[in-house]
């Protein structure tokens, strides 16, 4: 392991934010960002395991092409409380709402984040909005799909859609809080010394993804309100028997929602953008290229919404535009996939955990981002649009790409997190399950798609069934890869080693404090006097107290 | 279950084999990147592996490789953006003569009707060779009529027409999916569609039984409804004259300018004034929840017959009903030079 080089026994600091105080008081009313960042860690694994287990179930029923294991009601309920549950409870605060939480004032060497009442409310308003999901899943459940399509979710389904809306417009403040709590932060409490254009790239892509939380989170609460003020109200805005358009929902939800697609992969982005360089002791290369490449997601990413709607009955006109945008939207993502490559590149490279993941990531993301280019094509995404071909790719891009990402960003800064390290043998055998049973579990779906299985399918002909199988056995797979972090992570808690304050001899802020880090973070306001990803030059810590 | 597992569905309509040609060509490219990033980072991870005899060499950057790796995947995806908007284009312009066929989606079920007036329920039946127009409309929520093996798919939305259209090459039964989530029997909401002969389709529609055309069913319900108490051919009628009215632009009373097509027949009949003629007052009653959307269509169907069947020039009369002929070719260059005002491609706005 990396860590046989140091010399002296690492020991436990003596005080540190985990021990400063105790009870659940202490917890309930932290204004810590570390601990709300732990207090959010613990929360979304929770909805993750329940989103994981609806994707099980899902699974399960697709084995077979007949619907033998649940009633196509009860299917449709699983897959909208899946996407729910993932997309608003997991993905969208996963890496922003814990790592990021923990880090960015690590990061640029603050004591806290601008907000800390805010970002505790904020982690308020996420339960809050998580105990309204499950209680619209314990009142029957919900069946409008997770992107609520009107005039289904308006004035048809007669489901707890009203409960389950709620918790999401709950979970989106608790986005734009963090949102605002980051760029504040970012602006305001940098360390002297530490200049934009030395800013880790993790807090780049953190700034970048937090702009689209303030920016877009608004938009989708107004959708969703307005849809439930038709539903409730019988007001006419979407439904046309009350005199609206329902495309116009459309306009609207993705407006919000394919930006979402950015608040959830650009924080993993930055994780790779540290993770790289740590693991090849080399600089990143090209960094002004990746920080921007993130600022222009961010920006295209606002306009790229009506790929979504190319069969939708919009008109051909606005259709190009939106293809052609959507092409450029795929160039920065290259482009930072081009420069992580080359980052390698006469480096020194050790594979550890995280830089497993970070390599799963490139893999799998690229893959991910290729298989864009096929839906934002108008004459191809006529045929595969709607069908497991859609399916595969965001999974390519939100599973191999973002949870891949969290799954590396977890790993390294857990030493950091609990001043303890994870077993490296199970952590790199579960990667490996991972990505094994990742693959198995969505390239199948690609070939599924393209042979026209539609989404949202209880039940299927049964020439489709050779790929679903695949699929179906491939998720059993990922959920051991998924099963074994949460274990070996539990036990390190009590039996890890202890890691000490720099574990991998990275370069940033949050490796020069204590291993957990104290309330205050830092015992000195630290001076940053060198650029970003400072490997190689010497292995000392580049800030001088 | 077959031994020989396909990747790719039937090709069963004229522009299959393109969409296929256009989807290997992206998977091509897709491989191709997919492979390069693999093999690199396989080859850096065993070459540049991290031993102790050797420093990492710290290398900043090169503006040089970044506008490399800028422009070529930029000018790759524009010859993609380029290849698909083509075929885009082609698959959003029914070419003119189309055959016309008419789908109705309804939570869980597809009916459609042929002109002749025959009625299918989860099937449809067309001949090879012709391109056909289908005609979609939902009487609830958003459905989506899909049809892989001609790789069409156009969303069904409840509030105004939408098109799809294809020209079956192969003989043979497809499915026909519904693609839009529409709730809870959407998996049932499934059909097939069987391409014949021509001869063998003129057999089964001769074979079919219908209670006459679409156009005399529809004339039926002109009668039925009472519209001829007020739209008649005579300069007193309080409505519009209908005589040729279809395909023609209409002149609104805020001195807009609409073509009278399906979209604009439909909504006039379920809200009569959204959009009233130049002329006339708003006294039409809505006839919303009372027509059915089969219904609508029969209306529009013999309104369309209507202009064919009365040799007489449109328009010979004196009310403001109507544009006058002489006024129709500049209004229609007008028309043309605003975007989207096609009548294939209706933007759907409500003034």
């Amino acid at each position: 392991m990396s860590t046989a080089v140091i010399t002296r026994k690492p020991v436990m600091p003596e005080k540190h934010y985990l021990n400063d105080n105790y009870g659940i008081r202490s917890w309930l009313l932290t204004k810590d960002h570390k601990r709300i960042a732990v207090l959010y860690l613990v929360s979304i694994s929770f909805f993750f395991l329940i989103g994981g287990f609806y994707a099980s179930m899902i699974r399960l029923q697709l084995l077979t092409p007949t619907a033998e294991l649940f009633q196509p009601d009860t299917y449709n309920k699983l897959f909208t409380m899946h996407g729910v549950n993932m997309v608003f409870f997991f993905l969208i605060p996963s890496i922003p709402a814990t790592i990021g939480n923990f880090l960015i004032p690590l990061m640029v060497g603050a004591k806290d984040l601008a907000f800390p009442k805010i970002n505790l409310l904020s982690w308020y308003l996420y339960m809050a909005g998580g105990c309204f999901s499950l209680a619209a899943l314990f009142s029957g459940g919900v069946d409008t799909g997770w992107t609520f399509y009107t005039p289904l979710s308006s004035g048809f389904v007669h489901t707890p859609v009203v409960i389950l809306v709620f918790g999401v417009l709950l979970a989106g403040f608790s986005s734009i809080f963090t949102g605002l709590n980051f760029i504040v932060t970012v602006h305001r409490m940098r360390a002297p010394g530490l200049t934009w254009g030395r800013l880790p790239l993790f807090v780049w892509s953190n700034y970048a993804a937090a702009l689209i939380m303030i920016l877009g989170t608004p938009v989708v609460a107004i959708t969703l309100s307005l849809m439930i003020l038709e539903r409730g109200f019988h007001i006419g805005i979407f439904d046309p028997k009350l005199g609206g358009d329902p495309v116009l929902f459309q306009h609207m939800f993705w407006f919000y929602s394919h930006p979402a697609v950015y608040i959830m992969i650009l924080p993993g982005m930055g994780v790779i953008s540290e993770l790289v360089p740590c693991f090849s002791r080399k600089r990143v290369f090209g960094y002004t290229f990746v920080a921007f490449s993130s600022i222009a997601i961010a920006v295209f990413g606002f306009v790229v919404w009506a790929h979504h709607m190319f069969v939708a009955g919009i008109s051909l006109y606005s259709a190009l535009v939106f293809s052609l945008l959507s092409f450029a939207v795929a160039i920065p993502s290259a482009v930072k996939i081009f420069n992580w490559t080359a980052t390698m590149y006469k480096g020194s490279v050790s594979l550890e955990t995280p830089m497993l993941y970070a390599l799963a990531f490139m893999g799998l993301f690229t893959i991910g981002g290729l298989t864009g280019l096929f839906l934002a094509s108008l004459g191809l995404d006529v045929h595969i649009h709607d069908t497991y071909f859609v399916v595969a790719h965001f999974h390519y891009v939100m599973v191999g790409g973002m949870v891949t990402a969290y799954m590396g960003g977890l790993h390294f800064w857990w030493p950091k997190i609990t001043g303890r390290m994870y077993p490296e043998g199970a952590a790199k055998l579960s990667a490996l399950i991972v990505f094994i049973g990742f693959n198995l579990t969505f390239f199948p779906q690609f070939i599924l798609g393209y042979l026209g299985m539609p989404r949202r399918y209880a039940a299927y002909p049964p020439e489709f069934q050779v790929f679903n199988v695949l699929s179906s056995a491939g998720a059993s797979i990922l959920a051991v890869g998924f099963i074994l972090p949460a274990i070996y992570f539990l036990w390190s808690l009590k039996y890890g080693e202890v890691a000490g304050d720099n574990p991998w001899k990275a370069t940033g802020l949050e490796w020069t404090t204590t291993s957990p880090p104290p309330t205050h973070n830092f015992h000195e306001t630290p001076v940053v006097t060198t650029g970003p990803y400072h490997y190689g030059v010497d292995e000392e810590v580049p800030v001088v107290h | 279950m077959q031994p020989n597992v396909p990747l790719f569905p039937e090709q069963a309509s004229s522009v299959a084999a393109h969409v296929d040609n256009f989807y290997l060509f992206l998977v091509l490219i897709t491989t191709f990147f997919s492979l390069l990033i693999a093999l690199l980072i396989l080859f850096f991870i065993i070459k540049y592996r991290k031993t102790p005899e050797r420093q990492a060499v710290q290398i900043h950057g090169s503006t040089l490789l970044e506008i490399v790796w800028t422009v070529i995947p930029l000018g790759i995806s524009m010859v993609m953006f380029v290849w698909g908007a083509v075929l885009y284009y082609h698959l959003q312009r029914p070419p003119a003569g189309a055959m016309e066929i008419y789908a109705v989606g309804k939570q869980w079920m597809w009916k459609f009707q042929h002109p002749g007036g025959q009625r299918e329920i989860n099937a449809l039946h067309v001949p090879t060779g012709r391109p056909i127009r289908v005609t979609l409309i939902s009487q609830d929520v958003i459905h989506d009529l899909f049809v892989p093996a001609f790789r069409v798919k156009m969303d069904v939305l409840p509030n105004r027409y939408t098109y799809v259209w294809f020209t079956p090459t192969q003989v043979g039964t497809y499915h026909l999916f519904c693609s839009q989530y529409c709730g809870t029997n959407h998996s049932g909401m499934v059909g097939e569609v069987t391409v014949m002969k021509p001869q063998d389709y003129a057999e089964w529609l001769a074979s079919g039984k219908a209670e006459g055309s679409l156009a005399s069913q529809g004339e039926k319900l002109f009668q039925e409804f009472g519209c001829i108490t007020c739209h008649r051919p005579d300069s007193g009628a309080r409505g519009p004259n209908l005589q040729g009215l279809y395909g023609r632009p209409v002149r609104l009373t805020d001195n807009r300018v609409v073509i009278a097509d399906d979209n604009y027949i439909r909504e006039s009949i379920l809200q009569p004034n959204a959009k009233i003629v130049n002329g006339f007052q708003p006294i039409m009653p809505t006839f919303q929840g009372v027509i059915s959307e089969e219904g609508l269509i029969q209306i529009t169907e013999y309104l369309k017959h209507l202009g064919e069947q009365e040799s007489q020039p449109l328009n010979n009369r004196t009310t403001p009903t109507q544009l006058r002929d002489t006024e129709v070719p500049s209004i229609q260059q007008e028309l043309e030079k605003q975007p989207g005002n096609k009548p294939a491609q209706q933007p759907g706005k409500k003034p």
